[in-house]
């Protein structure tokens, strides 16, 4: 479903991925873990075509199509999605009214016919039934005076509104307590079917406890120095990364990810 | 706009003619106000940009525009043989559902009015027949500048406004329904200024809407030098609109001069979409305690036009509240100012004053100078005042667009969740879907101007926040 094939990526004059290789089957969830500062936001943002990253090169193919190449709306349209680390307050926006414009964009986009407000209002409410997110927070601006948890499940009520074939997690899992941590694996898993992926990335083993993903990467120094099962999470989270920071990694052989 | 800017000379009298103005009626007091404001005018001159609270906006090309001898354009509505009424009608388009009275270039315009019901005792008239029949209501107004003028927009409507609208209500006088009041420009043969003028006197314990909506019809370059004097009594409630869509080929003077009772409480709200140069004035006076009042304005400054925003909001009592939010959003070569003063005077404790401006900039060729100003000579004061100058935030883009809303419908929808703090201060019903109408009308060609592509928008830039301060005023791009 995703390859990725020795991305280099900068900003300004910062290279962050120094060739980074990845591929994803569908019905995989990976784990992407590694210390503070080895690119594991920019390897999202980079999959999610945010603008100051400069791809200088390698490739993305994402159903054999080149992701790059595409907008950000038109990656979403094509089944990508990206739970933000920071998700965005947009004061003046209701949040129904929010969610309602996105799904019917994708829903344009996807050739499907345009929902009503009535029609979303009982499947919106169904979904926030499921993450578990208070009612008011659908009527007040989005992301608004939300609190770190209540933005984390609004992240993931668009995830299940927005049915994507690949989710990227970026550290959704960041500042949660183990209810709203419990909702994001659950999220996840609800979404797993033989047709839909996910990249979790993540600093910590705590998400991968309920979510057992089926292959584990460590990422440092922008690249992918080591690939495992989940067992690797787990001896992560007894030795810490200190074997994996920037320096060594660079001597590393390539390492190439699972299914190469 | 066909008229070459000439220099005009802000230097007394020079060359400077003014049409005598009146009408056979006037009482003395009236014609001798006239005279002196036709003096002052011809002695101080017009404001210039050197002019500290003129220093953004430029008059002097309206100033080749002629001073119309106001009573001659009067006349000619009122024989009703010069304008077409049926496509006058067409252009008011449908009304608040209340009473509606229409004004022509300065001139009530009885056939296209909608008179509704009143209140006993409540007057409602054209300010001809006001000046006519109750000259004395109006007497106080025409002498409230005895230390002399502003400047000679507001002098020129002492010296040449003849008609326009009253709404006087006795004590405790409720009209629920707004009385919207809508003023139309109409090319005539040759461009012209107009001096409308509306006073609202409400009575102690009274309570009424007002919706003021300023509409032109493009075609000749034509001046408005608007004044609206409102007079809250005791108790009192007035809640007033201003909708300025004039054509953008004119220029829209206006003044809104209000003067709070005791335990009053005034609101003026703006939306401002029209003309090449709008200028909007709010001075407001609080002389009674307790008195609260509320200005918020919006302003949607499209390329080529220019919008400046003067306010003044005097505390004279004590326990007296102010509260204001000013948003402009200004794109293409468009030019927005805001210039809002907040005074607390000697002996106004207890005085609680806030004033907020926030500017959105679409292209990197937008400009908004902000001016907030404050100055305080009372104790036991909470006053807070801030102004930012901002574009779109690009994080809040991608965040829309990674959900797959197209690049040009994000920003609209940016766009009109900034402007939304504004339109929510407008009250429920028929007047705030039309002021949201009107926005959404002019926010489409702004929005999809700066499409990706065209290079105009620069969203990705780092959204800067520019904070004034105090003393000085910022020029942010």
């Amino acid at each position: 479903m995703l390859l990725i094939d020795d991305l280099h990526a900068s900003i300004g004059d910062t290279e962050i991925l120094s060739g980074l290789s990845l591929e994803v089957a569908a019905g995989e969830v990976h784990a992407v873990m590694g210390p503070n500062g080895s690119g594991k936001s920019t390897l999202a943002h980079v999959l999610a075509g945010r603008d100051p990253y400069q791809v200088t090169a390698g490739r993305v193919l994402y159903d054999g199509a080149d992701l790059l190449a595409m907008t950000p709306e038109e990656r979403a349209a094509a089944g990508l999605f990206l739970g933000f680390q920071h998700p965005v307050e947009i004061p003046g926006v209701a949040n129904m009214y929010f969610l309602r414009t996105a799904l019917n964009a994708l829903r344009r986009a996807r050739g499907l016919d345009e929902v009503g407000p009535v029609e979303f209002l009982a499947i919106a409410d169904e979904k926030r039934r499921l993450v578990e997110m208070d009612r008011t927070l659908m009527d007040r601006p989005v992301n608004d005076g939300f609190s770190g948890g209540e933005k984390k499940r609004n992240e993931i009520l668009q995830m299940l509104l927005f049915e994507p074939r690949l989710a990227i997690l970026d550290e959704t899992d960041s500042g949660l307590d183990i209810d709203a941590l419990r909702v994001v694996a659950a999220g996840v898993s609800s979404l797993r079917s033989a047709d839909t992926a996910a990249i979790v990335i993540t600093h910590h083993q705590r998400l991968l406890d309920h979510l057992v993903p089926d292959r584990v990467h460590v990422l440092a120094g922008g690249r992918i120095v080591r690939s495992g099962g989940p067992e690797l999470a787990a001896e992560l989270e007894a030795h810490g990364y200190a074997g994996f920071d920037a320096r060594s990694s660079r001597e590393l052989p390539t390492p190439i990810g699972s299914g190469r | 706009m066909t008229l070459a800017a000439r220099t005009v000379s802000t230097h007394p009298s020079e060359g400077l003619q003014l049409p005598l103005a009146g009408w056979p009626s006037d009482p003395d007091w009236l014609t001798i106000a006239r005279r002196e404001a036709a003096a002052w005018v011809t002695t101080n001159g017009f404001p210039s940009t050197k002019h500290e609270d003129w220093r953004y906006t430029r008059i002097d090309p309206a100033l080749v525009i002629p001073f119309a001898t106001d009573t001659d354009t009067g006349r000619r509505t009122a024989t009703g043989g010069s304008w077409p009424d049926v496509s006058l009608r067409d252009l008011l388009g449908p009304g608040l559902g209340g009473i509606r009275l229409v004004v022509v270039d300065g001139h009530f315009a009885p056939e296209l009015s909608d008179h509704g019901h009143l209140p006993s005792g409540a007057r409602l008239d054209s300010l001809h027949d006001a000046l006519a029949v109750a000259p004395h209501r109006l007497e106080p107004l025409w002498s409230w500048h005895p230390e002399g003028y502003p400047h000679a927009l507001r002098a020129l409507s002492d010296a040449l406004a003849t008609d326009g609208i009253l709404i006087d209500l006795p004590t405790e006088a409720v009209v629920d329904d707004p009385i919207e009041i809508v003023l139309l420009t109409v090319p005539g043969r040759a461009p012209h200024w107009s001096h409308p003028r509306i006073v609202v006197l409400a009575g102690a314990r009274s309570k009424a809407t007002v919706v003021e909506t300023h509409l032109g019809v493009p075609g000749s370059p034509s001046v408005t030098n608007a004044l609206t004097e409102v007079v809250v009594d005791d108790d009192a409630q007035v809640d007033h609109y201003v909708i300025q869509n004039e054509s953008l080929d004119s220029f829209h003077f206006s003044s809104l001069e209000a003067r709070l009772g005791r335990s009053s409480r005034f609101s003026s709200r703006l939306l401002a979409v029209g003309g090449r140069i709008g200028r909007h004035e709010v001075h407001t006076v609080l002389h009674g305690e307790n008195a609260e009042v509320e200005l918020d304005g919006l302003f949607l400054t499209a390329s080529g036009q220019h919008h400046d925003n003067a306010i003044l909001v005097d505390h004279g009592a004590p326990g007296c509240r102010s509260h204001q939010i000013y948003k402009g959003v200004v794109d293409g070569d468009g030019h927005g100012v805001f210039n809002g003063h907040i005074v607390v005077r000697p002996g106004a404790v207890g005085t609680d004053a806030h004033q907020t401006n926030k500017n959105l900039l679409l292209s990197d060729r937008a400009e908004v100078d902000t001016r907030p100003r404050l100055e305080i000579f009372a104790d036991d004061v909470a006053c807070t005042h801030g102004a930012a100058v901002g574009q779109l935030d690009p994080d809040a883009l991608f965040y829309l667009r990674s959900r797959g809303v197209p690049h040009q419908e994000a920003r609209a929808l940016l766009v009109s969740g900034f402007v939304q703090e504004v339109l929510d201060c407008f009250a429920d019903g028929p007047i705030r879907q039309y002021a949201e109408r009107l926005v959404t009308t002019h926010l489409e060609p702004i929005v999809s101007a700066g499409r990706r592509g065209t290079g105009s928008a620069p969203d990705s830039d780092r959204a800067r926040e520019v904070s004034v301060s105090r003393s000085r005023g910022g020029t942010a791009k």
